[in-house]
């Protein structure tokens, strides 16, 4: 690792500050992905400004019809919490099967967001559900926040504070993990919503997105079969050592079945 | 260099260390506690795993100031008055064990996992071992070890 000055503020106006005044700075949060990166010395922040130690980033709550979830909050708390396997038990599912216990303890889902991996799985479910995500400036509605491979709507020195994930009728997540990372080679999120099904592909493409006409399937019927002959196009899908496009395109439509057949 | 202090295998210690120093070089290096062992560079194969704060976490992914005020346990600190914790000597007495590069990382997440499922069974065992790599066992007797500590500290509960 390259040498960088660590910063433990305690209020989100404190690291603001601190990011404006410390040219190259980078948020670190549980650590997962920052962590690893600068060990490879692939990137060279003038300074880390630790957001774990700030109140109230970390938490659970039920309101209005929505779980809302702090951006610090780990991947093990909303695996475990007895609101969220309540009321959209595929998240608590999706939460239980990143990684391994140990990055669960530490990694968070503001984290996950902001860094926006094209194999991550949070991603599906913000997208999926109709996410908010809350910021230090503003609220992003999820269909506006993940722009590309590792690339998000948010501005420099923005923080996610957190993320307001409406209750859908019904979701599931299905994730054919990479047998050596656990990543998502593909997920598939289904959720039936108000405002009518949507379904997010995460592992599939350079970033999290929609597959409209399986959401239009399902939309007339949701069940299995509506989705089981949609063909998926390879031509923007990720080929590379653990697969190729044509067989990413093929485990879509095998984990959307599997999804609206689980939907809980 | 910044100090940082926090509470190791129930002792307070402090020591002076770089921003970028990780958990597991302050443990093995300032502290000399190499038990913790480091097994790759990627934050894949879990030797280095320990407690923080009664976690089971990843040291070699963690930098010493994010545990600054913690209460850490590392393999070290399971023994008690000369006599090994169960899940050690279950280690020992099904052969959970080969060249024992991975054996703390191993007893500290089985030690975790124990804490926050009682009731294993041999799949859970498994994937809750998703984040330790052995290179030796086959996982097998690991994967008994844990089972019978499970089913021991149980009856030592009830
Ligand atoms: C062995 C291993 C296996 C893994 N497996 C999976 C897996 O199967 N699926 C999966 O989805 N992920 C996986 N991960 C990644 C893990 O989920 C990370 O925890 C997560 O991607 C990043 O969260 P973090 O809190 O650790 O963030 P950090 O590593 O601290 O930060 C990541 C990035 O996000 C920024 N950031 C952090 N918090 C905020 C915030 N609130 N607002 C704005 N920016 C912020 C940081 O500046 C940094 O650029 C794995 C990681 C490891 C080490
Ligand atoms: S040394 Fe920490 S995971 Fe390998
Ligand atoms: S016993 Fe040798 S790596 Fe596990």
């Amino acid at each position: 690792m390259y040498q960088f000055n660590y910063l433990r503020p305690k209020s989100l106006d404190e690291a603001k500050k601190l990011y404006e005044n410390n040219g190259d700075a980078k948020f670190l949060a549980g650590g997962q992905t920052l962590i690893p990166t600068l060990k490879q010395r692939l990137a060279q922040p003038t300074a880390l400004i630790d957001i774990g130690g700030i109140a109230g980033l970390a938490g659970i709550k039920v309101a209005g019809g929505a779980i809302v979830i702090g951006a610090g909050t780990r991947h093990n708390d909303v695996a475990i919490s007895a609101d969220v396997k309540k009321s959209i038990p595929a998240l608590a599912h999706l939460a239980s099967h990143i990684g391994d216990p140990a990055v669960r303890h530490m990694g968070t889902l503001g984290g996950s967001i902001a860094n926006n991996d094209p194999a991550a799985d949070y991603p599906s479910a913000v997208l999926a559900l109709g996410a908010d995500i809350k910021t230090t400036s503003r609220t992003i509605k999820a269909d506006d926040f993940f722009t590309g491979m590792f690339e998000t709507a948010l501005d420099e020195g923005e923080i996610v504070t957190e993320v307001s994930f409406p209750i859908p009728e019904k979701a599931a997540y299905m994730k054919f993990p990479n047998p050596a990372s656990r990543y998502a080679m593909v997920g598939v999120f289904v959720a039936k919503t108000k405002g009518g099904v949507r379904v997010a592909v995460t592992g599939a493409a350079s970033c999290v997105y929609r597959e409209s006409a399986m959401e239009a399937a399902l939309a007339k019927a949701f069940t299995p079969d509506a989705v089981a002959n949609i063909k998926v196009s390879p031509g923007n899908l990720n080929s590379d050592l653990h697969g190729s496009a044509e067989y990413r395109a093929h485990l879509v439509t095998v984990m959307a079945k599997r999804a609206v057949a689980a939907a809980t | 260099m910044p100090g940082v202090s926090m509470t190791v295998n129930g002792k307070a210690v402090s020591g002076e260390v770089e921003a970028r120093t990780l958990l597991v070089h302050f443990l093995r290096e300032n502290l000399r506690l190499t038990g913790t062992h480091v097994g790759c560079d990627t934050s894949q194969c879990g030797a280095c795993v320990v407690h923080v704060n009664g976690k089971a976490v990843k040291s070699c992914t963690m930098l010493a100031l994010q545990a600054d005020g913690a209460q850490v346990t590392t393999i070290e600190g399971l023994a008690k008055n000369g006599e090994l914790h169960p899940v050690q000597a279950a280690f020992k007495e099904h052969h959970g064990l080969q060249c024992g590069f991975c054996t703390p990382g191993m007893i500290m997440t089985a030690v975790d996992m124990i804490r926050r499922l009682p009731d294993l069974d041999e799949t859970t065992i498994r994937q809750q071992l998703e984040g330790n790599l052995c290179r030796c066992t086959g996982y097998q007797n690991i994967v008994k070890a844990i089972h019978a500590a499970s089913l021991e500290m149980k009856g030592a509960r009830a």
